[in-house]
């Protein structure tokens, strides 16, 4: 509770800061604001169980909020992931960037939601969560005022968005007409009654469910849902790039499956599994086939980012393992946000400098920039999961949670895919260790001395966790 | 503790390189290398006497939530092939010391990263452990050959990269799906070895994960058909990379066979032993004619490398005594050859700037010593008596031969054409009508002695007194027999 308070109150504050002459403040207050939050988040004694129980009995919030193990988990990944992002987004600190203070609070307003949306247990502060968080990346997307292909995202990511908000909404008034609360717990109940209390409202239900998972599946840019994210993540400027794709993804899929669970589940699990493992399959083949063919890294990490939503579905199919999921969404979502911000960073390093995104603006990389270099080959292998890095765990404990359940053809369909995504994963570290640098562009790209921290914390992080990943067991221990 | 310690070492050195620049990176490089050594002949010479049972093990509660668990320890079996890569990579340092690769510090560094993945492997004691150290080793030799590789570096490597991935996603399959057989939920499941061996599956069942598991063995032996990433790879990648996926990362495959295919599915071993049989000895015979044909050493030795697999795959088939016996010695045998091959190879052509063999010729008037040496490796190769070719190979075809006296027949042709294809190329580089090289070529240095001496004791060695080595194996042998045979 404390850190949405604490990132409310502070992206208010970091609106007036605009009216310094010098914006050489701002980054470093958030950076401190957003490690505050990560401390609190951590050491907070508000969560010790008797303070727990105590909200549970007194409906502290009206039953709104309710920040247990899970909403704490998942906050710790979104703050950590936004503060590791952050530092390279340096480039924008300039004197004379009259919109400096805006889109930091944007930022901080969007990481809101995103805890909204990990910790709601009312359908509507789901639904605020996700347009606050919303809201904050269209604006985003089209920061980059004078760049026609950032307008061009801003304007499709609004639309589809908008419209998609209004597919999600529509969906939970049918569920609210249905079930009579907004209550997540109290919805659940009644969603598992219904099928038999009353065959008239539960064609409404049915109903609601289905544009439910049709809304969120777009905000996760689930396929078929997924027609705006290589355009909108291709055109907004690269480190909000990364913020949609870890942030919002996190986000998303955490509190995805938190209403999988708590609403949707029992008998209706039948009912829309089939939906949703239509939807997985169907992820993993377009982003992974996608990837293949781009000639831009961002596009194949947009991509990328689409079938990644796919692995993450297979722990949301396999909801019935329970805490076996609910570890292997963290865990993936932990080890994919620490390799995605790295990619994201180091590509807006050499995009900063090179003026370009596709593959040949990496050649020559590891000559001119050992440290991005490597960074980058390890949030590689990160992604296409291979071992010593958090990656391979992190698809281990999904395909554990599946095949917990018994889905040996989806793994053995994710695996085939994940061998597609060994090739395009290469792709950048060729070019970065086996080509040479293009005409002009030999110089090396400058990084700062935090950001040189920064990519260390994240390679140090990845590969710790892909040689201890028992750090994490027991973290999350809820339900 | 001691098995952890071989493991961690090459790491910690590895690491250390990065502080060093230049020719120093090599020297500390080669010094690490050494104190492996050292701490494996320590091993070594701690060894109880069973060398049928794991020593120096570590057991660390890896994932304890999924009871995974961090198990290595060395038998005699494990203990043979950590002391050849041990004894194999000083000498591979060695060997590029006349090479001025560019970054030496990260060059050696991969080379030392790779001995420790490679030590992983031979050390697994858990079906994980061991697919952590059989990718992580591939890590380093990607970049090797992809980085400091020939001109078609960049096409091979991501060919062969993918293969062995695509291949060793399909034994974690397998791997999964024994996981999930040894306990109903969570905790109670291992992945441990001595609950794999326990497992009592479906011969159905057995049938499909003896393909899963070992179509990333066969990549990586290689298997005909499944070897057409080999001689690409090992002609564009510099010379210490061809040296280590031949002479040490190519038993990966056999000895990953070995463990944890034979014992863990016999089964379905003894539905797909006679397709296996019959692809090893034609795999035997293909090398064999392809290697007659090459111009190239580099890659004559690459298919001569694969003939001589074949048949180390057939005698492992065999699933006899003499035939595990002879692949384990063997394994010892085709490690130092193929290093002094390819070794000799690279020696010759950094001196006259060729490698192809119509090129080349006469040069044993000028270099007495490189001649030596040449013919001593290369009649090991040939598996004349006395050197240590003989002693594996004579051992591989009797397996053969009691599996199938006509196919023991056949297989026996590696040694007929192994002279044709291995003799002709000596005749034709050192020996016949003078080149323009004849007269310019310069003898061995006292480095190219330090890596090529060792060696030839080796091939003796093996050759006169192979005891030494096979009553380490043989207990490890004989425990593997009967879990096979149950």
């Amino acid at each position: 509770m404390l850190s949405i308070i604490l990132l409310s109150v502070s992206g208010l504050a970091n609106l007036f800061l605009g009216f310094l002459r010098s914006n050489r403040l701002i980054l470093p207050l958030v950076l401190l604001v957003l490690a505050a939050v990560l401390a609190i988040n951590i050491f907070d004694v508000d969560n010790s169980s008797a303070a727990l129980a105590e909200w549970a009995r007194t409906g502290y919030l009206r039953n709104m909020l309710f920040f247990d193990q899970y909403a704490r988990v998942f906050t710790g990944v979104i703050v950590l992931t936004a503060l590791l992002l952050l530092p390279f987004s340096q480039h924008y600190v300039q004197d004379d960037n009259p919109n400096l203070a805006e889109f930091y609070s944007l930022m901080l307003f969007s990481l809101v939601g995103a805890i909204m949306m990990v910790s709601y247990t009312n359908i509507l502060i789901l639904f605020l969560g996700i347009e606050t968080l919303s809201i904050a990346m269209y604006v985003l997307a089209g920061s980059d005022k004078s760049n026609l292909r950032s307008n061009e995202a801003a304007l499709k990511y609004f639309l589809m968005g908008s419209f998609a908000t209004g597919i999600l909404l529509f969906g939970v008034a049918l569920l609210y007409g249905a079930t009579g609360t907004f209550d997540l717990m109290q919805m659940g109940a009644a969603i598992r009654a219904l099928p038999t209390a009353d065959a008239t409202l539960a064609p409404m239900m049915y109903v609601g469910i289905l544009l439910m998972l049709i809304g969120i599946g777009f905000k996760i840019s689930a396929a078929p849902f997924h027609f705006w994210t290589p355009d909108v993540y291709e055109g907004a400027p690269t480190i909000f790039t990364g913020f949609m794709s870890t942030v919002v993804k996190t986000a998303g899929v955490a509190g995805f499956f938190k209403l999988l669970v708590v609403a949707f589940g029992g008998d209706t699990i039948p009912f829309w599994l089939p939906t949703l493992t239509t939807m997985l399959v169907l992820t993993l083949l377009i982003g992974n086939v996608g990837a293949v063919a781009q000639t831009s890294v961002k596009r194949m990490l947009a991509y990328s980012s689409i079938s990644h939503a796919g692995y993450l579905l297979l722990a949301l199919v396999a909801l019935r393992s329970g805490m076996l999921s609910a570890n292997a969404i963290f865990f993936y979502s932990l080890a994919y946000s620490l390799a995605t911000v790295a990619a994201f960073g180091v590509l807006q390093l050499v995009q900063n400098q090179r003026q370009r995104e596709d593959y040949e603006g990496l050649n020559g990389l590891a000559r001119t920039n050992p440290l991005l270099a490597l960074a980058m080959t390890i949030s590689m292998l990160s992604l296409a999961g291979i071992p010593l890095t958090a990656g391979f765990f992190g698809k281990f404990q999904l395909f554990n949670a599946a095949a917990q359940e018994g889905y040996i053809g989806l793994i053995v369909f994710a695996v085939v895919m994940s061998a597609i995504g060994i090739y395009y994963y290469l792709r950048p570290i060729i070019a970065m260790y086996m080509r040479p640098a293009v005409e002009g562009a030999e110089a090396p790209v400058p990084v700062t001395g935090l950001q040189s921290v920064v990519l260390v914390v994240l390679m140090g992080l990845t590969v710790l966790l892909g040689v201890l990943p028992g750090l994490l067991d027991g973290v999350l221990n809820v339900q | 503790m001691l098995t952890a310690l071989l493991l961690i070492w090459p790491v910690a050195a590895a690491l250390l390189l990065h502080f060093v620049r230049g020719s120093a990176a090599r020297a500390l490089a080669f010094g690490a290398s050494l104190v492996e050594l050292v701490l494996a002949l320590y091993a070594a010479f701690q060894f109880q006497t069973d060398y049928s049972l794991p020593h120096f093990e570590l057991d660390y509660a890896w994932l304890a939530s999924a009871g995974i668990h961090f198990h290595i320890g060395m038998d005699g079996l494990s203990l043979l092939l950590v002391l050849l890569t041990a004894f194999l990579v000083p000498l591979i340092l060695l060997a590029s010391f006349r090479h001025d690769y560019e970054n030496p510090s990260v060059f050696y560094a991969l080379v030392l990263f790779m001995q420790s993945g490679l030590i992983g492997v031979f050390v697994a004691l858990d079906a994980f452990v061991f697919y952590f150290f059989w990718e992580v080793a591939l890590i380093p030799i990607y970049f090797l050959a992809g980085v400091w590789g020939g001109e078609r570096r960049v096409q091979v490597t991501l060919k062969f990269f993918i293969y062995t991935v695509v291949g060793s996603l399909l034994m974690l399959a397998g791997f999964v799906y024994l996981y999930y057989m040894t306990g109903a939920s969570g905790a109670a499941r291992s992945s441990d070895l001595a609950a794999f061996y326990n497992l009592q599956l479906s011969a159905q069942e057995q049938s499909w994960l003896f393909l899963l598991i070992f179509a990333a063995f066969a990549i990586k032996m290689p298997l005909f058909p499944l070897h057409s990433w080999q001689p690409d790879t090992y002609e564009q990648a510099p010379a210490p990379a061809t040296m280590l996926l031949s002479g040490i990362m190519l038993k990966m495959g056999i000895y990953g066979t070995l463990r944890w295919l034979l014992p863990v599915v016999p089964l379905g071993v003894s539905r797909w032993v006679a397709p296996v049989m019959v692809l090893a000895v034609v795999g035997i015979i293909y090398g064999a004619l392809i290697a007659i044909r090459q111009r190239d050493m580099k890659r004559l030795i690459a298919f001569s490398s694969l003939s001589h697999v074949g048949l180390m795959i057939a005698g492992m088939f065999s699933l006899t005594a003499v035939g595990l016996q002879g692949t384990v010695i063997q394994m010892l045998a085709h490690g130092v050859n193929v290093v002094g091959m390819f070794f000799i190879a690279d020696i010759i052509e950094r001196r006259t700037g060729t490698r192809q063999i119509p090129e080349l010729g006469g040069l044993t008037r000028a270099t007495p010593l490189l001649s030596v040496t040449f013919l001593v490796i290369l009649l090991g190769t040939v598996a004349l008596p006395l050197t240590n070719g003989f002693v594996g190979e004579f051992l591989l075809l009797m397996g053969v031969y009691q599996f199938n006296p006509w196919l023991g027949a056949v297989a026996g042709l590696t040694i007929v054409f192994g002279a044709v294809y291995l003799l002709r190329m000596f005749q034709r580089v050192m020996l016949g009508p003078d080149s323009s090289f004849s007269a310019v070529i310069r003898d061995l240095t006292g480095a190219e002695l330090a890596v090529l001496v060792p060696l030839v004791v080796m091939v003796f060695w093996i050759g006169l007194f192979p005891g030494t080595f096979m009553h380490i194996s043989e207990p490890a042998v004989n425990k593997l027999l009967v879990l096979i045979n149950r």
